[in-house]
């Protein structure tokens, strides 16, 4: 057991807590921060699966970006300001009935011997992918990369439009 | 039976608990981002297998960028639907007329 697994298990459990806590906790913020941390130890995992890359987008997207947005959120739903938004919990016998369930198939399922080729510890390779994964991105993957690039324009053009025409339609009536 | 595999079942189920659980509309986005993130977390970890095509890794930031315009839009939705029913627990919000 070398110095990169235990890493692995330390960021795995952090992660796992995290989650875990996002089930138990009542009040939104703190979810949301509960968020910021799983995602957070999903990066660390991640490169130590040898994908840098995806790791720092991790961090730039999920933890700049789309958690900024999830804490607007709960900022602007808030009907009493100054009181943290808490939530209730509802269906918790039959929906924990069917995650266990779900669980269940889920492992059973990974533990077929042929589901997957045996694969070694994990170790740092000395394989550097960024260059790999910049000319496939413009010669291998271009269209996706194109049209995903048209699919976020259009997302995030349609997210400000539908969040800030309000006072225009109340204006009109 | 790998342990990465075992967090990313957990990190599923528990989505998937949030998502049905909590009455909130931003702690649904919550348990969607919780499940992207497993899906992620397995396209990665099955990219071990073949080092050199790197095409799990392309996967997973593909699934980034659709998850950033979900929650982009899924907020702003909520934001309006907050100003217009005063609340944003999806089970009173079911009809959409005037």
């Amino acid at each position: 057991m070398n110095a990169i697994s235990i890493a692995l298990y330390g960021f795995e459990v952090v992660a796992g807590l995290s989650a875990l806590g996002i089930l138990f906790v009542k009040n939104v913020f703190h979810a949301a921060l509960l968020l910021i941390v799983c995602l957070l130890a999903l990066a660390g995992i991640f490169v130590l699966h040898n994908a840098e890359f995806i790791a720092v987008t991790q961090i730039l997207i999920y933890a700049g970006g789309v958690l900024v947005l999830i804490i607007f959120g709960v900022m602007l739903t808030t009907r009493v300001s100054g009181k943290p938004l808490v939530v209730k919990n509802q269906y918790v016998f039959s929906t924990s009935v069917i995650a266990l369930l779900l669980a269940t198939v889920l492992i059973v399922l990974f533990s077929e011997q042929h589901f997957y080729q045996p694969l070694s510890s994990p170790q740092i390779s000395s394989h550097h992918s960024i260059n790999q994964i910049g000319v496939s991105l413009m010669s291998d993957y271009a269209i996706a990369f194109e049209v995903s690039g048209i699919l976020l324009l259009a997302a995030l053009l349609g997210a400000a439009v539908t969040a800030s025409s309000l006072n225009a339609t109340r204006n009109k009536h | 039976m790998e342990h990465t595999l075992l967090l990313s079942i957990l990190l599923f189920t528990v989505g998937l608990m949030t998502i049905i659980i909590k009455r909130n509309a931003i702690m649904v986005l919550i348990g969607i981002e919780l499940m992207l993130n497993a899906a992620n977390l397995n396209l990665i970890f099955f990219n071990r297998n073949n080092p050199a095509l790197l095409s799990g890794q392309f996967f997973s930031l593909f699934v980034i960028v659709v998850a950033v315009c979900e929650a982009s839009v899924g907020l702003a939705i909520v934001l309006r639907v907050y100003t217009y029913y005063q609340t944003s627990v999806p089970n009173e919000v079911s009809e959409l007329k005037d």
